[in-house]
């Protein structure tokens, strides 16, 4: 489960999360799929109104590291749209209740496969057990702390996803290019020897049976 | 009309949805990839319901429908692949740092066509698959106890990242270092391959002027 706030937690911040832990339901999901060519591929997630929701997704592999993203409130509206992006969040409340989805499509690439990672977060963190979540009391220090450390520590596993999903584009170029250099490099030494041989060759015929013409 | 069937039907799944779905045929497989460290446990919880064409409408469960779950390690291998019922839960974990996929479909017979299905997945990976009151009741531990407990399973999920990102960073420069040393064996090849042809063509028709007495 995921908390989606950027920073140091303030007072504020530890207020709310304590407020939402007595509420609120919360789902998070983070994959990555295979978006082949022509290919559009839909979420769907029913949300109750006035949750906070967030959507982020990067494409990792394919192409122009680009895809057409759409998010849709219930009766198809509109929420989020954008085309050919390579990586954005969305962050939104619901208006109403009901089916939410989101969309994403390679409809424009004829031949290149895309693998787009995403991460849909609803709602806030839930409490770590049931019992914390229905008695109201008053948090320790020692406890505000420990809140505390585990909104860092996950703030932490956020960075890290993000740093592997930048690393990952940089290493899949960086393989590319590799495989690239030796069969170019191979195919440029035959051409090379073709040619110079072809050359030669060639030459020759225009001297052979013409002697007499030179 | 419409709304009250769309409230309805989200107060009846209130109580069994879990998370995301999504629709498929009975005949399609939709496969996820999760890029994960080693020792990762992955719990992935699934429900699938049936359309009905006749009442045009999603069905609360539908118990008949068998589900294949197969799930492929970095290398190809498979490592899960197991049938279970129209609702259920499957763990792994990860023996190998890297993307694991995760495919899911219907056990048809059919080759094409087939009904349409709703599944709802939900796959949690590492400490956000520890189910915190089971542990809390199997160990005994009180709240303070649990919460120091799930700050240890985020460090460790953190630990086991690092050690991955460091096992991806190696590997990119290996990479690096092998385009450099290619770039560079490759260019010294071709200028000798070059200056070798020159040196054969100049020589191969030398000879060959000589002996049609043209030079």
């Amino acid at each position: 489960m995921k908390m989606r706030r950027g920073g140091r937690p303030s007072l504020l911040n530890l207020a709310l999360l304590v407020t939402c832990w007595v509420v609120g339901q919360s789902r998070a999901t983070e994959m990555e799929i295979e978006l082949k060519d022509n290919a559009v591929q839909c979420f769907y997630e029913q949300i109750e109104k006035g949750q906070r929701c967030f959507l982020e997704y990067q494409v990792t592999r394919g192409g122009n590291f680009d895809v057409d993203v759409a998010l849709f409130g219930p009766g198809d509206r509109v929420i989020y749209q954008k085309q050919r992006k390579q990586y954005d969040s969305v962050d939104f409340t619901t208006t109403e209740s009901g089916e939410h989805y989101f969309c994403f499509s390679n409809e424009f690439s004829s031949f290149t496969h895309k693998v787009v990672y995403f991460d849909f977060a609803t709602g806030s963190e839930p409490p770590i057990t049931d019992e914390i979540g229905k008695t109201h009391k008053a948090f320790t220090q020692f406890e505000v702390s420990v809140m505390k450390i585990h909104e860092a520590l996950t703030l932490v596993r956020d960075y890290q996803t993000h740093h592997r999903l930048r690393e990952s584009k940089g290493r899949d170029t960086a393989e590319y290019l590799n495989e690239r250099v030796q069969y170019w490099s191979l195919g440029e030494s035959i051409l090379l020897v073709v040619v110079g041989l072809c050359q030669v060759f060639v030459l020759r015929r225009f001297f052979a049976n013409k002697r007499s013409q030179i | 009309m419409h709304c009250v069937k769309v409230l309805l039907a989200f107060v009846v799944c209130l109580g069994t949805t879990r998370g995301l779905y999504f629709h498929i045929s009975e005949t399609e497989v939709k496969c996820f990839i999760e890029e994960v460290p080693a020792e990762t446990m992955i719990v992935g919880k699934y429900k699938t319901q049936l359309f009905e064409e006749g009442r045009q409408m999603w069905l609360p469960s539908s118990p008949g429908i068998g589900m294949h779950v197969e799930v492929k390690n970095p290398f190809g291998k498979v490592m899960l692949s197991r049938h279970y019922s129209a609702e259920g839960r499957f763990t792994f974990t990860s023996h190998d740092s890297g993307e694991h996929t995760i495919c899911i479909g219907t056990n048809t017979t059919r080759w094409f066509g087939g009904n349409k299905l709703r599944v709802h997945l939900d796959i949690q990976i590492g400490e956000q698959a520890v189910n915190y009151p089971e542990v809390a009741a199997r160990e005994k531990l009180g709240e303070l106890q649990l919460r120091i407990r799930q700050l240890l399973d985020q460090i460790e999920q953190i630990t086991k990242e690092q050690v991955y990102q460091r096992q991806r960073e190696e590997r990119f420069r290996l990479v690096s270092d092998s385009t450099n040393a290619r770039v560079l064996w490759w260019s010294l090849g071709q200028t000798i391959i070059l200056i070798l042809m020159g040196i054969w063509q100049m020589r191969h028709l030398k000879s060959f002027f000589e002996a049609k007495k043209l030079v």
